[in-house]
């Protein structure tokens, strides 16, 4: 792919990006972010091609490492993201057994 | 071994790329929503799982077991932190995976400039000056994100630490890594690992140097910066390594990262760079002892629990002092009380009123308050002249009347929920000692403002109590 081509695709990336991402309500930034997380993790896909081709011993080391850190990312960024949009999504739940006031 | 089914930067591969990012605009687009985000969230993930998924099964894809050891090692640890994590450390957590991301992407640059010397011949600019950046970038994201990490979880003083000479040595890293970078890219039929390696140590102390004299308070603003840098660095390994799903993704984290960034600063009134090189937020609140004693109006929970009992209309504003103190379960019981009474509650929510953006609205909905009582500022200032009670919890400088008509205020023209707009006020506070910005909250001393001295938890719950008995 040519640079130029890689520009284009940025750049229209940046304004969708802008687009939908100013429509996510302020109440649900914190999940946008561990979601935005889980996202970035994708330089992962960096480290398996380092790996994927090491052969030496510092590329093995340098691309574990990558590898590792994106797929904390990936796999703690979804799923954190998953618990807390659980929290706004449940449906209060009656006081089971407590005969309180 | 290799399953070699796709050529790598082939069209097959690409269109694999096209779909998976694809589906992560799909899935941030459905986090509009919280009745969609959950979906939304699955469908980014099924994205994620197919851009690796194409990865691996690249022609001469090998070292399976490394990979495989390097992934199962990675999701381990991402399991037990998302099962473990307590909301009121999302913004650590955050941090943390800003943190690591950067690393990585600084860590592949560095493979990728070794692979492209082990070559031999010239490496094209094209690649090259990508390569640098999330080098750059990435090292800077990552010992920064260490360094807000550090000081959220209280493990280094959350104040300002103040290095003599800050400013100029920033600007003599910033100039040094321009300079060495330069050198790279001029060299680039023959570029020295080392400079390299240099370029990697002297980002590395750049982000420690800006992130730590940063005070607790400015952290939302932190956190959103470094979550752009690590996306924009994201982008640009994409650039370098041709992927396209690199890019977009990145891309897309780099713009949420920059809204959020403008978000936080427009709700504090300060420029973003004001937040990076002033150390203002935590300045040291040692003041407050000098000002003299105002006459101001101190109530018990029994007194604090009728006024709630006979409203009509209660605005509970939380800050991060209910955080820290734990009272959101204890709040949610008071806000039961009064609604099994008739009385209509909802929560006005401060942009900066949590460690991060949004921070607050997680809080309050662990403690199960339904999504339709969190209400942002701007929509809820217009109904506070209407409301019977304004109850302020744990929250401070974000109330405090001076922004609004003292011009010569610290805080002047910074956004407010103004509570002393409400007919009538309960702060609920240690004492009047002042907030983050070290400045007198007028507030306390209006006429129709009643002050607690408790701790918040304590508080709310005798006030639940009392309600209950009444």
């Amino acid at each position: 792919m040519d640079l130029i081509t890689e520009l284009t695709i940025f750049v229209l990336a940046a304004f969708v990006g802008f687009e939908v991402i100013s429509k996510v309500p302020t109440t649900l930034h914190t999940p946008l972010m561990s979601q935005t997380n889980a996202i970035h993790g994708i330089v992962m896909l960096g480290g398996l091609i380092v790996v994927g081709y090491a052969d030496d011993g510092l590329e093995y080391a340098i691309g574990t490492i990558a590898i590792a850190f994106g797929a904390i990312n990936i796999v703690g960024g979804f799923m954190v993201t998953d618990r807390m949009l659980g929290m706004f999504s449940r449906k209060p739940k009656p006081k089971a057994g407590e005969g309180e006031s | 071994m290799s399953f070699a089914v796709l050529e790598p930067g082939g069209d097959a591969a690409t269109a694999l790329y096209i779909v998976s990012f694809s589906l992560f605009i799909i899935g941030v687009r459905r986090g509009t929503h919280p009745t969609t985000a959950k979906q939304g969230n699955l469908i980014a993930a099924v994205g994620m799982a197919i851009a690796v998924a194409t990865t691996l099964l690249l022609d001469g894809i090998g070292n399976w077991g490394v990979i495989f050891g390097a992934l199962a090692l990675g999701s381990a640890i991402g399991v037990v932190a998302s099962l473990r994590v307590q909301m009121t450390e999302m913004p650590q957590m955050v941090a943390l995976y800003n943190g690591v991301g950067g690393g990585a992407v600084a860590l592949i640059a560095w493979a990728e400039i070794r692979h492209g010397i082990s070559l031999g011949h010239e490496i094209p600019l094209d690649t090259l000056i990508p390569v640098l950046f999330s080098a750059v970038v990435g090292s800077i994201s990552f010992w920064g994100s260490n360094i807000a990490f550090a000081k959220l979880q209280d493990l280094i003083p959350t104040r300002p630490l103040a290095v003599p000479g800050q400013q100029v040595i920033n600007a003599l890293l910033l100039i040094g890594i321009v300079v060495a970078c330069v050198n790279i890219a001029i060299n680039n039929d023959d570029p020295s690992q080392a400079v390299f390696i240099g370029i990697l140590i002297a980002a590395a102390l750049l982000g420690n140097l800006v992130v730590l004299p940063i005070g607790g308070a400015d952290m939302p603003v932190v956190i959103s910066l470094l979550n752009a840098f690590t996306g924009l660095a994201a982008a640009a390994a994409g650039f370098a390594l041709d992927n396209v799903a690199l890019i977009v993704a990145g891309t897309l984290v780099g713009s949420s990262g920059t809204i959020l960034t403008l978000e936080m600063a427009t709700a504090m009134n300060r420029s973003v760079a004001n937040i990076l090189f002033a150390g203002f937020g935590g300045a040291p609140s040692g003041g407050g002892a000098a000002t003299e004693e105002r006459p101001h109006i101190s109530i018990g929970a029994q007194d604090a629990a009728i006024k709630l009992a006979y409203a009509d209309s209660v605005v509970i504003v939380p800050g991060y002092g209910l955080a820290v103190a734990q009272a959101q379960h204890a709040i949610k019981e008071v806000a039961d009380e009064l609604e099994q009474r008739g009385v209509t509650v909802s929560y006005a929510i401060h942009p900066v009123a949590g460690r991060m953006p949004g921070h607050m609205n997680v809080l309050l909905a662990e403690a199960d308050v339904p999504y339709e009582q969190l209400r942002e500022m701007e929509e809820i200032n217009p109904e506070l002249p209407r409301t019977d009670v304004c109850v302020v919890v744990g929250a401070n400088d974000v109330t405090n009347p001076a922004a609004k008509n003292d011009p010569d205020s610290p805080i002047a023209g910074m956004p407010i929920i103004e509570v002393s707009e409400a007919q009538q006020v309960i702060v609920i506070k240690r004492s009047l000692s002042p907030g983050f910005a070290g400045i007198d909250n007028d507030l306390f001393y209006e006429p129709n403002t009643s002050m607690l001295f408790a701790d918040a938890k304590q508080a709310a719950a005798d006030i639940a109590s009392e309600i209950s008995q009444l």
